[in-house]
């Protein structure tokens, strides 16, 4: 599994997100402008081709921090 | 999963019917323009077609067989069954497939039926009127396939709204006992059923006086029990999970890959996922047409709609091999192959 540097890159690059907002760890989703359920569906599809791991509309309910994200993608790959 | 084979029957035409009115998510007002932005860009969907009050999907299918059946010198009284598939009928009793008969002008010797399934709607329709005609007592069919759903939708439910457009499609299918054969992967997950639904108006839900209310599921999200409801999230995860899995199973089973088929068409359901189960199985971009951007999911329809818009000149002139999928409300899903051989294909009917 790519460290969580690594994993902000996909993400930002998924989302394309303009270069004036920066993803850290503790960055929350729902502070990513214009958040809707479209970065949800990016999400799972990212979590689905890159790592082969399924996340549903709860776990992604639950979340709150691009960490916590990781962490679970990270605990179900390991699995 | 259920595999099985149809015999003696083939394809010799497919039209299909759009609303002439378009309308454009770039103007879609419970969105802000970045959203709209975002939403174009992964869910592929930026125009459809809508369908005003007075036209009917029974109506889209009606104009697409008249102008099909002339244009295949088909003699009307050797048209002996017709199946209607759709989630948008005109009555509920009775069946529209019979009202489709005697408009049409078909012998009171020939079977109408109807078929309730949506996304995977064109496969499923496929495997029963071809098991009926391969039987050996009908001569030619017309399969309808198609679905008028924005109608249920709420305008300012941005989950769904945005998504769905409107359009049927008429395939026409003969005995034949030369014919290559189909073959099915088919499969159903009942336990789902709520993901995609109208809650209210049926047996289950009585429709009444609540059923009209708007209310605010999320915020900014309103909807009554009698519009659509999605579950984007688990229907995405069901999509891009079972559908790859019931394709290698199909491969396995027909001994056969993705260099056995020229084209690979797909439910439209929305651009990210289809694209995920594309990559998922391996398909070149080449080879997997879309028509998310021109004409939004348009269910049932979305399959031969694609086939008709985008590969028209090849149907006609050459023969071609597809393998196709079906997949979403029920949740239902299915794959089949099939060749057509220079079939005829009007262009797109615009109705008003």
């Amino acid at each position: 599994m790519i460290d969580i540097k690594e994993f902000i890159k996909i993400l930002t690059s998924e989302f394309d997100i303009e270069s004036d907002f920066i993803l850290t760890p503790d960055t929350s989703f729902r502070s990513i402008k214009d958040w809707s359920s479209m970065h949800g569906l990016i999400i799972i599809a990212m979590a689905d081709s890159e790592f082969g791991v399924t996340i549903t509309g709860n776990d992604l309910r639950q979340m709150s921090t691009i960490q916590e994200l990781y962490n679970l993608i990270k605990s179900r790959k390991e699995q | 999963m259920a595999f099985f084979s149809t015999l003696h029957t083939t394809i010799k035409g497919i039209a299909a019917a759009v609303p002439k009115e378009e309308i454009s998510n770039w103007d879609y007002e419970h969105l802000s323009e970045s959203e709209r932005k975002m939403l174009i860009k992964t869910i592929g969907v930026e125009k459809k077609r809508r369908a005003p009050k007075h036209i009917a999907t029974s109506d889209l299918c009606f104009e697409a067989a008249k102008v099909l059946i002339s244009d295949l010198k088909w003699d009307k009284k050797e048209i002996d069954i017709l199946i209607f598939v759709s989630q948008s009928k005109d009555y509920f009793l009775p069946s529209t497939a019979c009202i489709l008969q005697d408009r049409l002008g078909l012998e009171k010797s020939a079977v109408a039926l109807d078929i309730g399934l949506g996304c995977s709607g064109y496969v499923y329709g496929l495997s029963v009127i071809n098991s009926m005609i391969s039987s050996g007592g009908f001569k030619k069919g017309l399969l309808m396939v198609g679905d008028i759903s924005l109608v249920s939708c709420n305008y300012k439910d941005k989950t769904t709204y945005p998504l769905f457009g409107d359009a049927a499609t008429v395939t026409a299918i003969e005995y034949d006992e030369n014919a290559e054969k189909f073959n099915y992967n088919l499969g159903t997950d009942g336990s789902k059923f709520d993901s995609i639904i109208i809650p209210h108006g049926g047996l289950r839900n009585h429709a009444n006086k609540e059923s009209f209310d708007e209310i605010e599921f999320l915020p900014g999200i309103f909807r009554s029990p009698l519009n659509t409801a999605l579950n984007g999230f688990e229907i995405f995860n069901f999509s891009i999970d079972e559908v790859p899995k019931s394709i290698l199973e199909f491969f396995e089973k027909t001994n056969s890959n993705n260099n056995s088929y020229d084209y690979f068409v797909m439910h439209q359901a929305n651009l990210l996922m289809n694209e995920t189960i594309r990559k998922k199985i391996g398909f070149e971009k080449e080879k997997v047409p879309y028509t998310l951007a021109k004409y939004g999911n348009t269910s049932s329809a979305s399959i031969p709609l694609t086939i008709v818009s985008e590969l028209r000149n090849k149907l006609i002139t050459e023969k071609v091999k597809f393998l196709i999928a079906g997949f979403g409300v029920g949740l239902s899903w299915g794959v089949v192959s099939f060749s057509t051989d220079k079939i005829v294909c009007p262009e797109i009917i615009e109705v008003e």
